[in-house]
């Protein structure tokens, strides 16, 4: 019985320092300017002064637009496209259908040290820096997704297919009528895994845009807090930092079991 | 057959973006370590001296100092703090899904927000850190200000944010552990300890390993979080290999420079995965 009670309270230890800091990350951001330095729990009054002063002086509503473009646009990509390279590569017989699946598999292990630079080049080359279409082409397909939906499909029973192609239907509409609704569980994985990467990312649009109005809001947000726009307005930084961490927070709260399975599963594949 | 040609069709965005976004970039770096060059003025060949300034270069050996300085404390913290929480989640205990979801909440968020959150964490004058060690009459630490202390804050905030995920990974491990083991270790009279020394540990070795291989890769790629909090100071000592990497192409305009050390990176870590790889295959014997 002690032995549970210390458990217990190891654990609610635990989860007080996960939540704690995101708690005073929004008490903080709303508390005036001057208790923000010795607040523990709450302020003596809220105020929307920190994210009044935010949005004063930085485009973040603009900001939350490019990035839902960027995240939206993205994923829509992933599960196309990933979805039809991994049919092809569960149920077609082809030349040349083992020499991509290693490709695939070597691209998952290359680090992206290396291809970082060159990518940019490529962008400046392209004429792409400072477009949407290189926030979103550098990761419409990923060898990740490829190989889930490859798994996916390898599990649907062949006659299920062959009855559709029997009824005089097209491969694409295969993929995306008959067997979309067959593997949705991957869908939903492969769906918040791409959201939650493009939504987070930020070394790459650091690289690829310069325009202020196309910036996305990690990048945005970054480049606020290191920049001398926030004035050392610790509120300001904070209140920045909450209205990105946010939307991720609120899909979170209604999938949170998918966000860990799709976490978990990706950790496992690696 | 009919339609010979259809599985290619379905697999040429894929082939199209290998060559764009991988084949082409790591062929025209190889040529571009060769090169000087900024993108503008043409392209100036310059034989090895890439190769030459990259061993010279103190910064650049700093900063892979530094990274590994970062993985020293990242990942056996990592692995004891993770371990820990899933063991105790394994134990029959209620309100499981909502500890596992507490513990998780890091991993989903930016980047960026939790680096912004913690440098005030560990703020010299009024960060809840120094406040509490104050509090009991310690004197304060420069978490990001004393530069051999800088990089092990950073690391102990990366063990944060990804704990959550390592907690879900070691629970999968803790429940392929078949329960007999337990049951006939106990009928034996082994203590809690034993049982988790000599059944627990060496079932789980294997997502040990992976949790190694997923640090690792983590560490390699540290980026935002010192370009936020300390842009690589106090005297360097946070400087990251990417970070650094970033600074050559994009403060000093040095190209080809800086892909020859990108390059060079990239070996490093496919050679350390690969070593710790072949560990874990020993291992498993």
């Amino acid at each position: 019985m002690t032995k549970k009670i210390l458990i217990y309270t190891l654990l609610i230890i635990a989860s007080l320092t996960f939540l704690y800091p995101f708690y005073w990350m929004v008490v903080a951001s709303l508390a005036p300017e001057s208790e923000i330095g010795s607040l523990t729990f709450l302020p003596s009054s809220f105020s929307w002064h920190s994210y009044t002063q935010m949005f004063s002086k930085i485009p973040i509503g603009k900001a939350f637009f490019n990035s839902m473009i960027t995240a939206t646009i993205t994923t829509i990509g992933v599960i196309t496209f990933s979805s039809m390279v991994g049919y092809a590569l569960a149920k077609m017989e082809f030349r040349g259908r083992k020499a991509i699946f290693y490709i695939i598999i070597f691209t998952m292990t290359l680090p992206f040290q290396i291809t970082l630079i060159p990518n940019y080049i490529t962008m400046v080359k392209l004429g792409l820096v400072d477009t949407y279409a290189a926030l979103i082409l550098p990761f419409m397909l990923n060898a990740f997704a490829i190989l889930m939906f490859r798994q996916a499909f390898m599990t649907i029973p062949q006659a299920l297919i062959d009855a559709a192609r029997i009824d005089g239907c097209s491969e694409i509409r295969i993929i995306f009528q008959v067997l979309f609704p067959n593997i949705i569980p991957t869908i939903v994985t492969v769906g918040i895994l791409s959201f939650m990467n493009s939504w987070n990312e930020v070394l790459w649009p650091l690289i690829v845009i310069r325009d202020e109005s196309l910036m996305t809001m990690p990048q945005m947000v970054t480049l606020f807090s290191v920049g001398g726009r926030s004035e050392a307005q610790l509120g300001v930084k904070l209140a920045a930092a909450v209205v990105l961490a946010l939307p991720i927070m609120i899909a979170y709260g209604f999938f949170q079991k998918y966000f860990i399975q799709s976490m978990a599963s990706s950790g496992i594949k690696e | 057959m009919k339609k010979k040609w259809l599985p290619y069709l379905l697999v040429s965005p894929y082939i199209i973006h290998f060559i764009v976004f991988v084949a082409f970039p790591v062929l025209f770096s190889l040529v571009l370590t060769f090169h000087e060059w900024n993108i503008i003025s043409p392209m100036k060949f310059k034989g090895f001296s890439n190769y030459i300034k990259m061993f010279n270069d103190r910064m650049f050996w700093k900063s892979i100092t530094n990274t590994f300085m970062f993985l020293i404390i990242h990942i056996p913290l990592q692995i004891v703090v993770s371990l820990a929480l899933a063991e105790f989640l394994n134990q029959n205990i209620k309100l499981k899904g909502f500890f596992r979801a507490a513990f998780f909440l890091p991993v989903i968020v930016s980047g960026v927000v939790v680096t912004i959150l913690w440098q005030q964490l560990f703020g010299f004058d009024s960060g809840l850190f120094n406040r509490m060690l104050v509090s009991v009459g310690l004197s304060k630490v420069g978490w990001l200000t004393d530069p051999n202390i800088a990089m092990g804050s950073i690391a102990i905030m990366a063990t944060w944010k990804n704990v959550g995920l390592y907690v879900i990974l070691f629970l999968v491990g803790l429940q392929t552990v078949p329960t007999h083991y337990y049951e006939a270790a106990s009928i034996e009279g082994a203590s809690h300890w034993q049982k988790f020394r000599k059944i627990t540990l060496p079932m789980i070795n294997p997502t040990i390993f992976m949790v190694v291989i997923l640090s690792t890769i983590g560490g390699f790629s540290l980026f935002i979080e010192p370009y936020i909090m300390t842009g690589g100071g106090p005297l360097s000592s946070t400087m990251s290999s990417v970070l650094y990497i970033y600074k050559q192409a994009f403060q000093y305009f040095h190209m080809g420079y800086s892909v020859t050390l990108g390059f060079f990176f990239a070996m490093l870590i496919l050679g350390v995965v690969v070593i710790q790889k072949k560990y874990i295959e020993q291992g498993d014997d």
